[in-house]
């Protein structure tokens, strides 16, 4: 048993279509590939907003942020 | 070149791999920009030459012997003799090693090798900045790259190597021949070495030492993204006819192969390459929290864990595969910093070593079952034979000959620094004529001040 479907190189490359394991669930990779992506942007939401809020509280000192627009 | 055809594709081939091989440039270029962005102003020379210095030094070690240790190697000394039939074209002093009009292949192939070399150099150089003799490293530089690298290559990366033929090793782009190894010689070395003065306060818990210049670290990992891609082109045969292969594989149609003669197509490594960097900088951006440095390096790390399938792998399988592998990679290298106090200053031994390990291993289970080789008689790929493949990539032929000659030097007293020129930084300590001409123009550009101007004019 091979993943790709081919256990031996003994063929003719006229007939070889794809040679990537798991053929036929295409659809399903993707389906995890695209679950990956949108729970990436999820996650990064969560965290960036909850940095925000914490840097808003930090920025209420107002001399700290004199400092900062000091700074450029 | 007998016929057009033949003329045609000969000259193509000449021509793809000189290519590649101005490409790969760009992985040392990247390497030395990421380096001395990482060291510290006072280190910026030393630092930059100790790299410099590798691709002169492996480039004459790999045109004398280490080139023929590729063709003389692949069964040897556990499956058989030297063969020194093959090893013969690769000899120094051989026609084939210069301009031939009968040869057009030699050339453009031992560089495309020898790029391997320095980059397998380069990454064992960014690990031990900062308190590395130059005169230790370079020792270690011709031992990566032009002996245990390249006896690597001769078991697992040619089409004829007893790890091929016998463990079904795969390795499409070098996740274990360049990278574990690379990795694996860089642990054995910082083993020894010891971190930098400062690197791990008195209750044992590690500081992070900044970089100087964070853009010239984005700019070079970049650089070595690039120069990667045309690593992947390197791997490859452009093309081949079925009779070239002299395997088994049938009919007239000619294809593009991988570096053990088995098909794959450039079209199928673009994909699986942006897709693994993909994979990787995601991944790392999470997993770091963002932190930009660690996500640069996830992106090669991604790729790495990859490489050893990605001739094979459908795309968003290689996604997958290189953000599961720098989830592993970046909590073990914190993991290992942690417990044996290893100053590994680029994470060098974390985003090649761990990687190139991980990466195998996931290709032994995704691929499992896969001819190796389109030769009669190989061991198809399986979780086994890429598990020992591993070991003896990132401990046998990378950690134990390092950790030795590492030893060796330490007990001559030529491995480190001395601890006064540590802090007082490397430039100032060797590269006098530097600082003597810079501190002579600014007294004489004070003096002319002060004799010839007034404050008015």
């Amino acid at each position: 048993m091979s993943t790709i479907g081919y256990e031996s190189w003994a063929v003719d490359m006229a007939d070889v279509g794809p040679i990537y394991p798991l053929q036929g669930w295409e659809f399903p990779m993707v389906v995890i590939g695209v679950l990956f992506w949108i729970g990436w942007h999820r996650i990064q939401f969560v965290r960036e907003h909850k940095h925000l809020e914490q840097a808003k509280q930090r920025a209420l000192d107002h001399e700290r942020i004199e400092q900062s627009v000091e700074r450029y | 070149m007998d016929g057009n055809l033949n003329a045609l594709t000969t000259v193509f081939t000449e021509f793809y791999y000189w290519v590649t091989v101005v490409f790969m440039f760009l992985i040392h270029v990247g390497f030395c920009m990421y380096e001395v962005g990482a060291s510290r102003r006072r280190n910026h020379m030393h630092t930059l030459m100790k790299n410099v210095m590798v691709i002169p030094l492996v480039t004459v070690t790999f045109f004398f012997f280490g080139w023929w240790i590729y063709w003389a190697f692949p069964m040897f000394p556990f499956f058989g003799g030297l063969d020194l039939e093959a090893g013969a074209a690769n000899l120094p002093w051989a026609e084939t090693m210069g301009p031939n009009a009968a040869d057009r292949i030699t050339g453009v192939f031992w560089a495309a090798f020898l790029l391997f070399s320095w980059t397998a150099a380069s990454i064992v150089s960014g690990s031990v900045i900062e308190r590395i003799r130059s005169s230790a490293l370079w020792v270690h530089a011709v031992l990566i790259g032009s002996v245990w690298w390249i006896i690597d290559a001769a078991w697992g990366w040619h089409y004829g190597g007893w790890m091929v033929k016998y463990l079904g090793y795969h390795d499409a782009y070098a996740s274990g021949v360049i990278h574990a190894i690379a990795g694996g010689y860089a642990l054995g070395v910082i083993a020894v070495l010891g971190p930098r003065i400062g690197k791990f306060a008195k209750d044992g818990s590690p500081r992070d030492i900044p970089p100087h210049n964070p853009w010239m670290l984005t700019i070079g990992i970049f650089l070595i993204y690039t120069g990667f891609w045309g690593f992947y082109a390197a791997c490859n045969v452009p093309v081949i006819s079925p009779e070239g292969i002299g395997g088994e594989i049938t009919g007239t149609t000619w294809t593009a192969t991988n570096i053990y003669l088995a098909p794959t197509s450039l079209s199928g490594i673009t994909f699986n390459f942006l897709m693994s960097l993909s994979g990787g900088l995601m991944a790392a951006y999470v997993v770091s929290k963002g932190d930009a440095f660690w996500t640069f390096s996830g992106g090669l790390a991604g790729i790495i864990t990859a490489s050893a399938g990605n001739d094979l792998y459908h795309p968003v399988q290689a996604m997958l595969i290189a953000a599961v592998g720098v989830v592993i990679v970046y909590n073990l290298h914190f993991w290992v910093e942690r417990k044996f106090k290893l100053d590994d200053a680029v994470g060098a031994v974390a985003v090649h070593g761990y990687a190139g390990v991980v990466g195998l291993v996931i290709a032994g289970f995704v691929l499992w079952g896969a001819p190796s080789s389109p030769y009669e008689g190989y061991a198809s790929i399986n979780p086994l034979g890429q598990t020992l493949g591993a070991i003896i990539m990132f401990f046998g032929l990378g950690f134990l000959p390092a950790f030795i000659v590492a030893k060796l030097q330490k007990a001559a007293g030529v491995l480190r620094i001395p601890e006064e020129v540590e802090l007082e930084g490397l430039d100032y300590a060797e590269h006098h004529a530097y600082e003597d001409a810079k501190q002579a123009i600014i007294e004489a550009d004070k003096e002319h001040l002060s004799k010839k101007l007034t404050a008015a004019e």
